[in-house]
């Protein structure tokens, strides 16, 4: 066929009703001078060429490609026919909707931690260097999220390799731009001189670092900005490269600017600032990391050298491992610890999709939620294709002529599926508006409990080729099978009935109620799964965490920027105490190096009676008044003096302490020793007090034993320690006073406030978004599928009309009539619940490890979701039986 | 008709010259001595096809009767289509006969 033909196919048509019609006159021309009548002929002659229109629609679909044509009538059909019933219409397209909205908004969460791959050139080429995480252990210091390297292995790594054509060490860091006051504090990275050159990223203003610019002992180094940096700190202006940007005290050059498509190499996280990996002295204040090899703050990536596969990177890394641990053995190690160090075995990975510390942390909530996301979705499919077979069984009739005149049932299925194909493109085109207005919403709930967290919520190729994947297959589950089931009728039987059948066959019933019992079932299991991580999260945070965390404001406090001097660090500590203490409204205040539930802490090997412990407890050094700022009762013995200062080493522990260490139960004046590494004097400590069991680092670890030590009696001082203040104050109220009893003492310091409060619920931000998500995607399921009975059971009566009737005027009352109808949705319920069950006991494995303080077979879960959606089916179907049962016998009778 | 054969008649009678629908159709009842009886729903589809592989050519004129009609005319292309067609017409035949009368 002619293209030129499908665009003028009116123009053929119209050419050929004439050329017939010629032809029909030429016949009849022939027919009467054979001696016909001029009727005679007429119909001779139309006789002989058959239907004129048959002939003329043969060749307009020679014209055509035939396909798209009647596809394409098809969704105008299915259009036309959804406008005229817009009621179903918006239901179907609604439900449809919210399921694909919530698949997809979590699908781009997914794809922007997992999927998105980085936007610079080639990067399935980069690879990222980590540690085998089941290989050797190393003591010392590690900092930041990616903490793998130390400079001296960095060195050795880097000069070992052949794998890789270039290679780059990067750190993540967290600077202070201010100069005193309220912290400001900006995402910072590390990155080796080869780093920008190594990704290939280039500078969009100025230059980036290269490897001049990163020699060991570099005294003024430049650092480069990010493009979202630059434009938030300076304006986008264009003098901004050149001038000074100050780090924790220290004045740097900035000699670039990024280009903003670039926003780091970590998901989840973008940075501000880099700068090179030998300015970390000299802004962290602390000696030389090259020579000091127990400091581990960087990680590594790698652009392969040509031909080289990941794989192959992953062997040579293996392979270097024993080479560069052995000529990095820090001195100070014992035997064990040196064993324990070479041990130690690096790996490369592909990089293509960035580094993320996120990954590990989100995954398992992530594919759960995506999981139930995909309930929802087979919930709300489920409803449609219930709507659908409603809608099948009232054209019946309009189906049946349609067979009846000779269409195939093949065709008469396509049509049908094309107005599902209708709702699911509608439906999922509402669900991508949905999910880009969730996601937004969504990331912006992961990034207020986990602040500094960054996501790229755009939606990309990936989302929208998986939007339409679900489209596809939410249209073929909810459209195929009512379409069989709605053509598979005997036109002649179907016409005779009149659709008034006096009883529907029970099969068609048959596949609405297992869908209806479907519904059910996964509600019952997204209602559990909600229960139970609300409970997760109540019973994470309501639990008996060993302090009161009400009315707490915390201080993080920076003294390296005010160059406090270290030597009389004991009597400026305690003058600050003591005039944060004097504030009006303060009730009591303390200082701690570490915080609580912050995830952050330390522990140490200690020798008791002689013996090296074999478990380690956790250590705190704290202030006087830390038992009384957090309320944690002291049972035995005193807290911390003044006077402490200058006796020998004391300490308080905790009954999980007493419990570990000392089982007779007397710890009191008893003494242990903290195991320091060989030649160093091993320090002994005196227990002075037991405090009561507290949560350390962590809400789900159990009581571990903590020792507090006396800040006062610390060998040097804590540069970054933390003041808790308890008060009734509001917090804001509170942190200006503060503020200014602190400048009054040194204008430099910097400081950054937190409630206690805030501290707990960032750390039980993963179980938040858990119960919220949840919550939202249970009440969904159980909206979806109550509106679902309600229309099957709105169905089924009204087809049971007659029947009804027929019972009525039999002698059934409206009483026996309601519980006939209430008794049948119960049925499906009770059904659909025992399957819900079943599932529900299956899935809950998946979540076990999410959960905490319950099982993922907790009875009360399981009966209040049960007896909360039965209560709900009652009600849903109790409307439609009150219907039924003001049906009235003669009407309805009369109907037939 | 046997199937298929429509085409190669209507090629072998717009040899001859150019002609309209209908007197294709009578003339090849005709010359078949009306064995052949052409449905006439089924030419003009056949017509069509014809023209849109390029083997017929097709232009307005006026029939005998006075009455304007749709002409065909063979194309040098339909022509080779022509001798083509009717020498594996032969062939088939020639077949046939092989087989239903093999004494001969």
């Amino acid at each position: 066929m002619a293209i030129w033909r499908f665009f003028r196919r009116s123009f053929w048509d119209d050419e050929r009703a004439r050329e017939i019609a010629a032809h029909l006159a030429h016949e009849i021309d022939d027919n009467i001078a054979r001696g016909m009548s001029a009727d005679a002929a007429r119909t001779a002659a139309y006789r002989k060429l058959g239907n004129p229109t048959l002939v003329r629609e043969d060749i307009y679909t020679m014209n055509t490609l035939r396909f798209l044509e009647s596809v394409w009538q098809d969704l105008r059909y299915g259009v036309r026919l959804l406008r005229r019933s817009p009621l179903f219409a918006a239901v179907a397209i609604i439900t449809l909707a919210l399921g694909t909205g919530a698949n997809t908004a979590m699908f781009q969460i997914a794809n922007a931690v997992w999927l998105r791959t980085l936007p610079v050139p080639h990067p399935e080429q980069l690879a990222q260097v980590q540690l085998d995480p089941g290989k050797g252990s190393r003591a010392g210091e590690r900092t930041g999220r990616y903490s793998v390297l130390s400079v001296p292995e960095w060195e050795q790594l880097q000069r070992r390799q052949t794998v890789f054509a270039s290679m780059a060490a990067w750190g993540t860091a967290r600077f202070n731009l201010a100069q005193g006051g309220p912290m400001q504090l900006a995402d910072g990275v590390w990155v080796s001189g080869s780093f920008f050159d190594t990704i290939g990223v280039h500078a969009f203003r100025g230059r980036t670092l290269q490897p001049p610019d990163d020699r060991r002992g570099c005294s003024t180094p430049g650092v480069v900005l990010s493009y979202a940096f630059w434009q938030r700190h300076f304006g986008g202006d264009d003098t901004a490269v050149g001038r000074t940007l100050m780090l924790d005290g220290h004045a740097l050059e900035i000699i670039g600017v990024t280009p903003p498509s670039f926003t780091g190499i970590e998901v989840g996280r973008s940075f501000d600032v880099a700068a090179p990996v030998c300015a970390e002295p000299l802004i962290d204040h602390t000696p030389d990391p090259a020579t000091r090899s127990t400091f581990w703050f960087l990680t590594a990536i790698g652009r392969l050298a040509p031909g080289m596969s990941v794989e192959q990177a992953d062997a040579q890394m293996t392979a270097l491992s024993p080479a560069i641990y052995s000529s990095t053995v820090p001195a100070t190690y014992d035997a064990e610890t040196r064993r324990e160090y070479l041990a130690l075995t690096l790996r490369a990975l592909p990089a293509n999709t960035g580094v993320s510390a996120l990954r590990a942390d989100y995954e398992q909530p992530v594919w759960l939620l995506l999981g139930l996301t995909a309930l929802v979705l087979f919930i709300a499919c489920a409803n449609v294709a219930n709507l659908m077979l409603a809608r099948a069984s009232v054209r019946m009739r309009e189906i049946s002529v349609r067979l009846a005149i000779g269409a195939s049932r093949r065709r008469v299925i396509r049509q049908l599926v094309s107005e599902s194909l209708v709702i699911a493109l509608l439906g999922s085109f509402a669900g991508l508006l949905i999910a880009r207005w969730s996601t937004g919403g969504l990331i912006a709930l992961i990034s207020r409990m986990d602040p500094g967290l960054w996501l790229d919520g755009r939606a990309d190729w990936r989302v929208f080729a998986f939007a339409a994947a679900i489209a596809a297959i939410a249209c073929v589950t909810f459209g195929v099978a009512p379409a069989l089931r709605g053509t598979a009728v005997n036109p002649g039987a179907a016409m005779k009935a009149g659709g008034r059948g006096t009883i529907e066959s029970a099969s068609r019933f048959g596949l609405r109620s297992a869908l209806v019992v479907a519904q059910v079932a996964l509600s019952l299991v997204l209602v559990v799964s909600a229960l139970l991580f609300g409970r997760t999260l109540r019973n994470l945070t309501g639990q008996e965490l060993g302090f009161d965390a009400r009315n707490i404001l915390v201080a993080a406090i920076d003294l390296t920027p005010a160059h406090v001097p270290a030597d009389p660090s004991a009597m400026f500590h305690a003058r600050l105490l003591d005039r944060i203490r004097a504030i009006p409204g303060v009730t009591a205040a303390a200082e701690m190096s570490v915080l609580p539930i912050s995830g952050s802490g330390w522990n140490e090997r200690i020798v008791v009676g002689g013996r090296e412990a074999a478990k380690l407890p956790m250590f705190n050094r704290v202030s006087s008044g830390f038992f009384d700022t957090m309320r944690t009762p002291l049972l035995s013995g005193r807290d911390f003096q003044p006077a402490d200062a200058t006796r020998p080493p004391v300490a308080i522990v905790t009954q999980a302490f007493v419990h570990e260490y000392f089982p007779d139960g007397h710890p009191l004046a008893r003494t242990f020793e903290i195991n320091t590494p060989v030649g160093t004097p091993r320090i002994t400590y005196t227990i002075i007090g037991v405090a009561q069991d507290s949560k350390y680092n962590s809400l789900r670890r159990a009581f571990p034993p903590i020792v507090y030590t006396d800040v006062d009696q610390a060998p040097q001082d804590d540069a970054a320690p933390h003041v808790m203040v308890r008060t009734m104050l509001p917090a804001s109220t509170l942190s200006d006073a503060l503020s200014r009893a602190i400048a009054e003492i040194n204008p430099g310091i910097a400081v950054r406030y937190e409630s206690m409060e805030d501290v707990i619920e960032r750390a039980s931000s993963r179980e938040r978004l858990m119960a919220t998500l949840s919550a939202v995607f249970g009440g969904l399921a159980v909206l979806i599928a109550t509106v679902g009975l309600y229309g099957v059971m709105s169905y089924i009566v009204a087809r049971r009309r007659t029947e009804i009737g027929v019972r009525m005027a039999l002698g059934a009352d409206s009483r026996r009539v309601q519980r006939m109808v209430v008794m049948q949705a119960a049925w499906l319920v009770i059904a659909g619940l025992a399957l819900g069950a079943v599932l529900t006991a299956l899935g809950g494995r998946a979540a076990a490890s999410l959960l905490f303080g319950v099982q993922p077979t907790d009875p009360a879960a399981f009966v209040i979701a049960l007896s909360g959606l039965f209560a709900l089916a009652v009600v849903a179907s109790w409307l439609p039986a009150h219907r039924a049962s003001r049906v009235d016998p003669t009407a309805a009778l009369r109907e037939e | 008709m046997v199937p298929g054969t429509l085409d190669l008649l209507v090629l072998k009678t717009l040899a001859i010259g150019p002609a309209h629908g209908h007197t294709i159709a009578h003339a090849i009842e005709h010359r078949s001595e009306d064995v052949l009886q052409v449905e006439h729903g089924s030419l003009y589809p056949a017509l069509h096809r014809l023209e849109d592989r390029g083997w017929i050519a097709s232009f307005w004129g006026t029939s005998e009767n006075n009455r304007r009609a749709r002409y065909y005319r063979l194309t040098p292309k339909g022509r080779q289509q022509l001798v083509h067609q009717t020498s594996r017409w032969d062939a088939i035949v020639r077949a046939v006969n092989r087989i239903l009368r093999p004494a001969e």
